[in-house]
């Protein structure tokens, strides 16, 4: 401590010559690395985006004329989609640091709570479908108060609720499937995401385009419904204060707090949206598969995990974006097929899958150490 | 000063169990002044800034914003009345950008139909205002406003944390340790931008242990001790080693000034 109360400045005179200009920017020196991570961190996007293309080509040589072909790739569309409208749910909950086993789950029993109110117990598909949409909506409610109110962990929560869900699916259930062909007869509704688009036709009959690139493409109804969602949700997230409030809960809560935000309305906001988008997810399943199996999907909710992580999403929250997911899904869904069609036995699918995984947190880590 | 205060305090209590955090403290900060508030640890001086941005109820006492009485609820209603606080944790969002920080808690939704219907953002208001805000307090060398604020340097995420509370903050800025985190060069400019604040006739309050930097800026200097106002000095009239003293009991506070 200084004892002169006149001279508070003389200790910095010193600076006087200095640059003054704090809030310049050192963009001196920096190595190719270092540009890279500071372009990286800037558009995280970019790496899943250089993965996918790079899958595309390396398969498109490991598997002439059978990778690389508009069948093929729709055939990925349409295995993906689940996984995809999943894993945007499985986006909202890891940008606020938190992280749902239950979506499976919730995704199962709300295509059971569809697929038989409407079948076994005759009620009209007009509100069947509406129930298996509410029954999506409780259960994510429900995770979103455990969470805020009783302050546990969401990892220790929807392992729980997993469990709950799971129980309450066997219970509704009976454990029965409801065959294609009941579906068929009772509520065509609930299978109308599995049936097939075709974009040439389509825009041939429409504005009556004659886009030849678009031949042999077939897709669902579903994967319109998957990019229907990603828009919406990506329109949330970037386009209203809930979106920002989002990042922003996940990013820092405290500070989140102190600028006035109600991180318990958010995190209960993003449970319950989460819940919802199960629910879509159940009907695209429902389509999927023709019919409901209440032993479907077991593998969805560490799948959509790995499409959100891939995607370039961050665990620890704030950092991380839907087309990422999207691209991130698409890169599971390529890997698995380009390697089945190269010849591979289905080990090396779950290998390689691994193998991604892994390396896209160590990317993430070695991204955000810019921020450090 | 025979002018009004605006922002007053007189007798705030306020204990946790057996121990007494406030001990009838008063507070008095003046319009268009730079007042600041130091006092050794467990002097009770975060509970009284607390007090007055409503993080912390007093358990008596009263607060008077421009004259009239008035209670807060919580940091929020403090903030509606036009009491802006910036942490020392600076409550910055790394990965949001400037803009969206500036606005965070308070977002701008866009007035047509679209923004009633899908309550979408008016993201080009937003970034014009944040400009100008940062332009207005010399910040303008941050040049993109949609750069995440964890690429700025600790000194440039202080400024944006202060444009914030200098942009919404319509009565009283208060900045708790604002330069405790940063170099000599960062905490400079930081000190500049509260005396530009102080010009266009923001009053603020300033909690420090950086004896030079109060020194420097500071109008008067409220020195806290055992949860009460001991002393009001002017920094013209005494030293810091003075303001030391009486800060740590070893010296009697001046009887002229004595509060």
């Amino acid at each position: 401590m200084s004892d002169n109360a006149s001279g508070s400045g003389s200790a910095e005179s010193g600076l006087a010559g200095a640059d003054q200009s704090v809030a310049s920017f050192d963009e001196t020196d920096v190595g190719l690395v270092r540009r890279m991570q500071g372009f990286l961190h800037q558009y995280p996007t970019s790496i899943p985006f250089i993965v996918l293309l790079v899958g595309v080509v390396i398969f498109s040589i490991a598997a002439p004329g059978k990778f690389f072909a508009p069948f093929n790739f729709s055939l990925v569309l349409q295995q993906v989609t689940i996984i995809a409208v999943l894993g945007i749910a499985q986006t909202l909950i890891i940008l606020t640091a938190g992280i749902d086993l239950s979506v499976g789950a919730i995704m199962i029993l709300c295509s059971v709570v569809m697929g038989r109110t409407a079948v076994v117990y005759g009620v009209p598909v007009e509100i069947a479908f509406p129930l298996g949409l509410i029954c999506g909506i409780a259960c994510g409610l429900v995770n979103g108060v455990i969470v805020t109110l009783l302050r546990l962990p969401p990892f220790i929560v929807t392992l729980g609720t997993w469990s709950i869900f799971g129980a309450l699916n066997v219970w509704y259930s009976k454990s029965e499937t409801i065959r294609s062909q009941d579906m068929q007869e009772a509520a065509p509704f609930l299978q109308w995401t599995g049936s097939l688009f075709k974009p040439y036709d389509f825009f041939s009959k429409t504005l009556g385009l004659d886009w030849t690139f678009l031949k042999g493409w077939v897709l669902t109804y579903g994967s319109i419904v998957m990019l229907l969602v990603a828009l919406a949700v990506w329109y949330i997230l970037n386009r209203t204060a809930f979106g920002r409030h989002v990042y922003a809960t996940g990013d820092d809560p405290d500070a989140a707090r102190l600028a006035g935000i109600s991180t318990t309305k958010t995190l209960i906001g993003v449970y319950t949206l989460a819940g919802f988008i199960c629910a879509i997810a159940a009907w695209v399943l429902i389509g999927r598969i023709g019919g409901v199996s209440p032993q479907a999907g077991q593998t969805a909710n560490l799948d959509s995990i790995t499409a959100v992580v891939i995607g370039g999403t961050s665990l620890f929250g704030g950092r991380g974006s839907i087309i990422g997911t999207l691209i991130g899904a698409l890169i599971v869904g390529v890997f698995r097929n380009g390697l089945a069609l190269s010849g591979l036995e289905l080990l090396w699918q779950d290998f390689a899958v691994g193998v991604l995984i892994i390396v896209a947190v160590t990317i993430d880590q070695w991204i955000r150490k810019l921020s450090a | 000063m025979s002018t009004e205060p605006i922002l007053q305090a007189r007798g705030l209590n306020k204990r946790y169990g057996r121990v007494v955090a406030l001990d009838n403290a008063d507070f008095d900060l003046m319009p268009n002044e730079i007042l600041a508030v130091i006092g050794d640890n467990g002097a009770g001086k975060s509970t009284l800034i607390k007090a007055l941005t409503g993080a912390v109820i007093p358990d008596f006492g009263e607060i008077r914003l421009n004259g009239q009485p008035i209670a807060f609820k919580s940091p929020i209603d403090a903030r509606n009345r036009g009491i802006e606080t910036v942490y020392q944790n600076l409550a910055v969002s790394p990965a949001l950008s400037i803009a969206d920080n500036l606005f965070l808690g308070r977002e701008k939704r866009r007035d047509d139909w679209i923004g009633k219907i899908f309550r979408t953002l008016d993201r080009g208001y937003m970034q014009r205002e944040a400009r100008q805000k940062l332009s207005e307090l010399g910040l303008l060398t941050i040049q993109n406003i949609n750069q995440p604020v964890e690429t700025l340097s600790g000194g440039q995420r202080q400024g944006v944390a202060v444009a914030r509370a200098a942009a919404f903050g319509s009565r009283v800025v208060i900045l708790d340790e604002p330069t405790a985190a940063l170099g000599v060069k960062e905490s400079r400019k930081v000190l500049e931008l509260m005396l530009r604040l102080k010009a266009r006739g923001l009053p603020i309050v300033l909690i420090s242990h950086n004896m030079p930097h109060v020194f420097e800026v500071a109008d008067r200097i409220h020195i806290h001790r055992l949860g009460k106002r001991i002393a009001v000095i002017d920094p013209k009239k005494h030293s810091m080693s003075d303001a030391v003293a009486i800060m740590t009991g070893a010296m009697a506070p001046p009887a002229a000034e004595a509060a």
